[in-house]
């Protein structure tokens, strides 16, 4: 398995992440490496085994739809980069 | 191996500067200031000073603060110290213990890993991303050992978001291990392991992905519990790899793992894979006999790749087990040998979807005036995340990404039931499996720094407990060639903590590996 330059600047754009060309390189190396070693579990016979997704087989547990949250919107805004007039400040979406 | 019994007799030993032991130069105790050696105490002990008034909470605060300020330098175990609110929260405990309402962690000072989320409190979880990030509220663990009345000295360096088995890939830099300055403490609870190591702290909470607790706490001489996947909240307890992140404990013994368990475990509405399953009482069955403890030996963990100092120590250990009364029995992991892929798969998938969140948007890393949001999101994610979190995020964005999903978290999903199968068969035939923690003992810092995948390696006892959502143990039993500390693993079913700190409990009876101290 290896993974060109290229390839990895599409997984880095999937995953949103800005990497440096000099990185690019490096990146490129340490993935083929690990994906070249995951490959192993091709030689496990897994024809007949369900997945298993979780460690208990547990259905998702339901609460009553109620409001059991207290408005905090003032303390979680506290910690953000932008704020104004409540409302959480990004960069222009729409023209 | 002398070198460090003489130490375990030595009460004033401060912490070895440079490599070796022994070497003292350098270093004064704070100890003069107090009457009372109160760092080399276990939870229990602390517990029956505080009731009988030897010493007050404040004081015993004051005594870990001035060893932290001391030592930590060289450490690096914490990342934040929070000396006035822990002053705080003793005078408040001192308070509560006059007024007849103290319970048995009442007052006693403990330490965070940097993971969970403590409110008014910088919480990092070792990333640069999170370093301006102070939590708005407190996980259920912080909560619970709060209204315990437990003291919080600050919070612990650790790995990157989890992701590491070295504490090298810290935004605050590696933890040194106190046994030798030059080995890694493990990860990624390194933090935590050196510092009640170093006895800067009495206890600490860790949490355990892959191994998480258990390398660290074997590295660092030390015992961890990682409990039954479900038996701890993971509510504010910063994601890594969901299936798999599990709270736990690292302590001086298998008897005050128990007693801090008994606060931190039960069950939480706000964590949806919390079980509801009453807790039991988890110091009430420490001092039982183990006599017919069936124990059961991978024959997969005892081969090739298992250093030799390693494997005598746990065969020793296993020994002495025997002769407490157990009984001893091979057993076989079959797919132990596919665990590593099938749990990076695994773990990096779950992260590059739990580390989504990090967008620069709403709390976190922003990155400088940027042009776009598609800008805001990839430059805040590539200047907030280290280099192995990144390679993380794209190893499981690659393996989640369409055309591929089958062939690598499907697969991974379908190996990870053959995996835990594997130990149910394995548990019809003994009660408790024992095994080597790591392949070697702690490695120098920056020896696998250069190559992820031999980093991997280091996890290949670790990472199979986890994928099957089975409790496990670290516990202290002995050096290895290099005067390097070894763990015994210890693992057992679902929801049989209990039986794991009986059996952990009965060796160090019988045992003084726990009591050895690297300072």
């Amino acid at each position: 398995m290896s993974l060109s330059a290229e390839e990895v600047h599409k997984i880095a754009w999937l995953a949103r992440l800005a990497i440096t060309p000099d990185q690019v390189d490096a990146y490129a190396r340490d993935l083929s490496s690990i994906l070249g070693f995951v490959e192993q579990m091709n030689a496990v016979d897994t024809a007949d085994v369900m997945p298993m997704a979780h460690p208990q087989d547990l259905s998702q547990r339901l609460r009553p739809d109620l409001v059991s949250e207290t408005d905090q919107r003032e303390l979680f805004q506290s910690i953000a980069p932008k704020v104004e007039a409540g409302l959480y400040l990004v960069p222009k979406v729409i023209e | 191996m002398r070198s460090h019994a003489e130490r375990g007799n030595d009460e004033l030993a401060p912490l070895p500067v440079g490599r070796g032991v022994g070497v003292r130069a350098g270093f004064t105790t704070t100890l003069s200031i107090f009457p009372t050696i109160m760092h080399n105490k276990t939870l229990t002990e602390l517990s029956a000073g505080l009731a009988t008034g030897q010493y007050s909470s404040r004081e015993l605060t004051a005594a870990f603060l001035a060893r932290i300020q001391q030592h930590n330098p060289q450490l690096n175990a914490f990342i934040t110290v929070t000396a006035e609110t822990a002053l705080a929260q003793a005078a408040a405990a001192d308070q509560r213990r006059a007024q007849g309402q103290a319970g048995p962690l009442t007052g006693i000072p403990m330490a965070h890993k940097d993971i969970f989320c403590t409110q008014g409190v910088k919480t990092s979880c070792g990333s640069k991303m999170l370093d301006n990030f102070t939590a708005p509220y407190d996980a259920t663990v912080v909560a619970k050992l709060n209204d315990a009345g437990m003291v919080m000295l600050g919070k612990l360096n650790m790995d990157e978001f989890a992701m590491g088995s070295s504490n090298e890939s810290s935004h605050y830099g590696p933890v040194k291990n106190p046994w030798d300055l030059n080995a890694v403490p493990g990860g990624s609870s390194g933090g935590s392991a050196a510092a009640v190591a170093a006895r800067l702290a009495p206890v600490a909470t860790a949490t355990d992905t892959g191994g998480s607790i258990r390398q660290p706490a074997a590295f660092c001489g030390v015992t961890g519990i990682k409990p039954t996947y479900g038996r701890v909240s993971r509510y504010g307890m910063i994601a890594y790899a969901s299936s798999l992140d599990q709270g736990g404990v690292i302590a001086q013994s298998a008897e005050d793992c128990a007693l801090l368990l008994n606060a931190m475990a039960g069950f939480d509405p706000r964590d949806s894979t919390c079980v509801d399953q009453p807790v039991p009482d988890y110091t009430a069955g420490l001092g039982d006999d183990i006599a017919g403890l069936r124990i059961g030996l991978p024959r997969q963990w005892f081969g090739e790749g298992l250093s030799n100092d390693v494997a005598q120590a746990v065969r020793a250990a296993v020994g002495q087990f025997e002769q407490l009364g157990a009984t001893v029995v091979d057993i076989d992991l079959p797919h132990a040998p596919y665990c590593i892929p099938c749990y990076y798969v695994i773990a990096m998938s779950e992260a590059s979807s739990n580390l989504a969140r990090f967008d620069g948007a709403r709390y976190g890393h922003r990155c400088e005036n940027p042009k776009d949001l598609l800008d805001m999101y990839m430059r805040s994610r590539g200047e907030g995340f280290g280099a192995e979190v990144q390679r993380r995020i794209l190893i499981g964005t690659y393996a989640l990404s369409a055309g591929y999903y089958d062939a690598y978290y499907l697969k991974a999903q379908k190996i990870r039931r053959l995996i835990a199968q594997d130990f149910q068969q394995a548990l019809q035939q003994c009660d408790v499996i024992m095994g080597p923690v790591a392949p070697s003992t702690a490695f120098d810092l920056g020896s696998h720094s250069g190559d992820p995948v031999q980093m991997y390696l280091e996890d290949i006892y670790t990472l199979p407990l986890n994928l099957a959502g089975l409790p496990g143990m670290s516990i202290p039993v002995g050096f290895g060639d290099n005067q390097r500390p070894v763990g015994l693993q210890m693992i057992a079913g679902y929801w049989q903590e209990g039986l794991l700190l009986k059996a952990a409990h009965r060796y160090q009876q019988n045992s003084d590996w726990h009591t050895k101290r690297a300072c």
